[in-house]
């Protein structure tokens, strides 16, 4: 078990990279910020996986909730819907890197 | 046989439904096919193994998910387990929810969950059996993240604007389950009664329980 790098809690985004290959960050969330809801344990690296590498390191994976209008500046519902997604920790990074 | 079946008015006969043959395979189709047939060759499983899986899978139905809810809804140290650790509890009931561990996500009068799985159309078979193909639809998996409540309305839920939709995209190796509210008026129901409440489509986040019929 690696130690998670973010706590519950945590400001973090999902990296706005667009590698080639199997990934798992959805396109729509990529640079969204939200906070570590919860900390799931660590998991195969769906990345390497998928090509048969099975016997890399493992990842933290995290619950991030993010709310609805940081997803969609136009969001048309009520600014206290959210969205949680599992994310791998190698494509989370603090929220603070990144200004904007 | 007649065009007629009935009616006064004769018409061209009704085009056949086609047979799964007359459509070409697809690319994914083949390679499943390839790749099942090179298994058993190889002897990593039999085709009798397979014919099991395939059944166990099809005998999965939202009536296992529905005991399990049904349980939490009238054993609060049960909902306690469920919510820690579902395949455990759902054990307890003499459910096998598989390997792939499953969370469940709880409705309260301020927060309703609903389930999608954007990059494919990971479900919870084990306790919800085959998805229905809306939730595999481009459909549904674009706009439940886009604008959930507008698709919750075509599901007939409509929820008031102090409420905050919480959307699960269900990306990684884990399935979700949404635990319902308990309906109203259903203190005198016992456990498999209220079960016969728990629709599918209310574990997948889309419906709330309806209110026992009068």
């Amino acid at each position: 078990m690696s130690a998670p790098r973010f706590p519950v809690g945590a400001a973090v985004r999902i990296r706005r990279a667009y590698p080639p290959g199997h990934v798992r960050a959805p396109f729509y969330l990529r640079g969204c910020a939200g906070a570590v809801s919860h900390i799931v344990g660590d998991m195969a690296n769906p990345e390497e996986f998928a090509y048969g590498r099975c016997d890399g390191p493992p990842l933290t994976v995290y619950r991030v909730r993010i709310r609805q209008p940081d997803i969609w500046p136009d969001y048309a519902g009520p600014a206290q819907d959210t969205l949680v997604v599992d994310v791998y920790e190698n494509w989370l990074e603090p929220a603070e890197q990144e200004a904007t | 046989m007649s065009d007629t079946h009935g009616h006064s008015h004769p018409h061209p006969p009704h085009p056949n439904q086609p047979d799964i043959e007359d459509a070409p395979l697809t690319h994914y189709q083949i390679l499943e096919l390839a790749v099942a047939e090179l298994l058993i060759e190889k002897g990593i499983f039999s085709g009798d193994d397979m014919r099991r899986t395939l059944e166990m899978i099809d005998a999965r139905s939202p009536a296992d998910g529905a005991k399990v809810v049904a349980r939490a809804w009238v054993d609060p140290e049960f909902k306690a387990r469920l919510l820690e650790d579902t395949n455990a509890a759902a054990a307890e009931l003499g459910i096998d929810a598989g390997t792939i561990p499953i969370t469940t996500v709880e409705n309260t009068p301020s927060v309703h969950n609903a389930i999608v799985c954007t990059l494919c159309s990971c479900y919870p078979r084990l306790l919800l059996g085959l998805p229905p193909d809306w939730y595999k639809s481009r459909a549904y998996r674009s706009r439940l993240v886009r604008e959930p409540r507008a698709v919750l309305a075509e599901f007939g839920t409509v929820l008031p604007d102090d409420i905050e939709v919480r959307v699960h995209d269900s990306t990684a190796e884990l399935r979700y389950l949404v635990l319902p509210m308990r309906p109203a008026a259903t203190e005198n129901m016992d456990e498999a009664a209220l079960a016969k409440l728990v629709t599918r489509d209310c574990m997948i986040g889309v419906t709330v329980p309806a209110p026992p019929p009068d």
